[in-house]
């Protein structure tokens, strides 16, 4: 499924316009996010956590879906760059979502925002609004439907490279509700291109959505020899409301078969990385012991999501001239 | 047209030493400015035998021009060791024209705290200045055209040459 265009998300240069997904994004862009937010994770260490980067610009936080980690760390990745920001949370019931989309838009709009930031439910939300906005106001992707959560694979990404820094020796399993997961296929994207060895994708037959052998993933059905010999396990959320539409039986099943415990977890190397988005559901996709033991990194993908969205918000902000954010001097 | 670089840094060394000794700093800590401020601050810190690590700043996040150009996308981490709190800073630089790059890398300096002096010292100064910043010990000064540059390149070996400039930035 692919809802973007390239060409929205990069100006004629190659440079990020907007940021609406991974797929389609160069080797050289995804590094560059990265270096970028490496520059930036010493500025939680200082004593004023701030640069003036993006000092007089207004960033609006336009959240139709509850978050409360992914809307706080951008608002503090936002104002750790110094823009002023607005939250705005709108909760979702009109029908006629296209029409209430644009009205929100054009009313933030006539308040000089000059970016927004969206979570919303519908796939394709935010590239809609890419789509719709003026030149002079760049788009940020938080999560739309099922389709895309850019910059939470990006900070995962990070994350990684930070510990391990060669993909190309990588072996990734992700673990869980494939199907509906748009973190799991922003994941997917851009770690193939990354160029990673080996990328697996485990879950119950019901949860693994069609067509995914094209991203070049192997699928398993079964967590225990799905995880052998893997470097990093990405444990996804599972979403409790799925188990009412009878694609999964029970949170107590689901833990026997797909919990990441610390016995499971000796299948994979000694070194491996346990990463989970959050909010964890401890107990039914993994056990606390894990969760909170030394190989768990999960605390420091909250810490780096901080970063890597100072870095995609200051490439992404609009310059005088219209062109983009990225130019080299000289 | 070049430089004898080695020879000014020498010049440069020696003059920050006479300079520490008259104000009696005998513990300054060194912040180079990337990249050739790097270089030289790495040079200096051999001359001094500081006990200080030496630190790093990449202005990238603090320049004045970020909402007309935009990012500099070779941006690297800024790396201060150590606290700032009442120390003695020698800041390096390269080359002092505009005073402009000087303007963003105090401003980041305050952002990790209240030094007791900052002493700055650049290898070349030459004319072009829009700022009123003024450096405390210079390797060289020079009176160049409006449309030339003076780049140090290195580390080994640091060679300085007057160029042509090919774009407007200045910075």
């Amino acid at each position: 499924m692919s809802l973007i265009t390239p060409s929205l998300q990069i100006d004629g240069q190659g440079r990020l316009r907007h940021f609406l997904t991974t797929e389609g994004l160069s080797q050289a862009l995804l590094t560059e996010i990265m270096d970028v937010a490496e520059s930036f994770m010493s500025v939680a260490h200082r004593e004023t956590k701030k640069v003036p980067l993006l000092r007089g610009k207004t960033i609006a936080n336009l959240f139709f879906e509850a978050s409360t980690r992914t809307r706080t760390t951008f608002e503090l990745a936002a104002k750790r760059l110094s823009a002023d920001v607005i939250n705005i949370n709108i909760s979702t019931s009109a029908t006629n979502k296209g029409e209430t989309l644009l009205d929100t838009l054009r009313n933030l709009e006539a308040m000089n925002v000059d970016m927004f930031v969206v979570r919303h439910e519908s796939s394709g939300a935010a590239h809609f609004m890419a789509a719709n906005v003026p030149e002079h106001v760049a788009v940020i992707n938080a999560g739309d439907g099922n389709h895309a959560h850019p910059t939470q694979a990006m900070l995962d990404l990070f994350t990684i490279r930070r510990h391990k820094p060669d993909f190309s020796q990588l072996t990734i399993a992700i673990v869980g509700d494939i199907l509906h997961s748009r973190v799991a296929r922003s994941h997917m994207h851009a770690l193939q291109t990354l160029g990673v060895k080996e990328l697996r994708i485990i879950a119950p037959k019901t949860l693994i959505p069609a067509g995914v052998t094209e991203l070049g993933v192997k699928i398993f059905n079964h967590l225990e020899p799905g995880i052998e010999g893997a470097d990093v396990v990405m444990m996804l959320r599972l979403q409790r409301e799925r188990m009412i539409g009878a694609l999964l039986p029970s949170a107590h099943e689901y833990f026997q078969c797909y919990g990441l415990t610390e016995s499971v977890l000796s299948a994979a190397n000694e070194d491996v990385l346990v990463m989970h988005p959050g909010p964890i559901n401890r107990g039914v996709e993994i056990d606390s012991r894990v969760a909170d033991g030394p190989k768990s990194v999960i605390l420091q993908q909250v810490t780096h999501g901080i970063a890597i969205r100072m870095a995609v918000m200051s490439m992404a902000m609009r310059t005088h001239d219209g062109g983009s954010a990225i130019e080299q001097p000289n | 047209m070049n430089l004898d670089a080695p020879q000014l840094v020498h010049k440069l060394n020696k003059a920050v030493t006479v300079l520490l000794a008259e104000r009696q700093i005998s513990d300054p800590l060194l912040i180079g400015i990337r990249t050739g401020g790097v270089w030289l601050a790495e040079s200096l810190h051999k001359h001094l035998n500081c006990k200080s690590p030496l630190g790093k700043l990449d202005i990238s996040f603090y320049r004045d021009d970020f909402s007309r150009i935009g990012l500099h996308p070779q941006v690297k981490p800024s790396h201060i060791p150590t606290s700032l709190e009442n120390r003695d800073v020698i800041l390096i630089d390269d080359v002092l024209q505009t005073g402009r790059t000087i303007r963003a890398a105090l401003n980041e300096i305050f952002d990790y705290g209240r030094p007791n002096c900052v002493i700055l010292a650049v290898l070349v100064e030459r004319n072009g200045r829009e700022l009123p910043i003024q450096a405390d010990v210079v390797g060289a000064h020079l009176s160049l055209q409006s449309d030339q540059t003076v780049e140090l390149s290195g580390p080994s070996p640091l060679e300085l040459t007057i160029k042509k400039r090919q774009g407007s930035e200045t910075q």
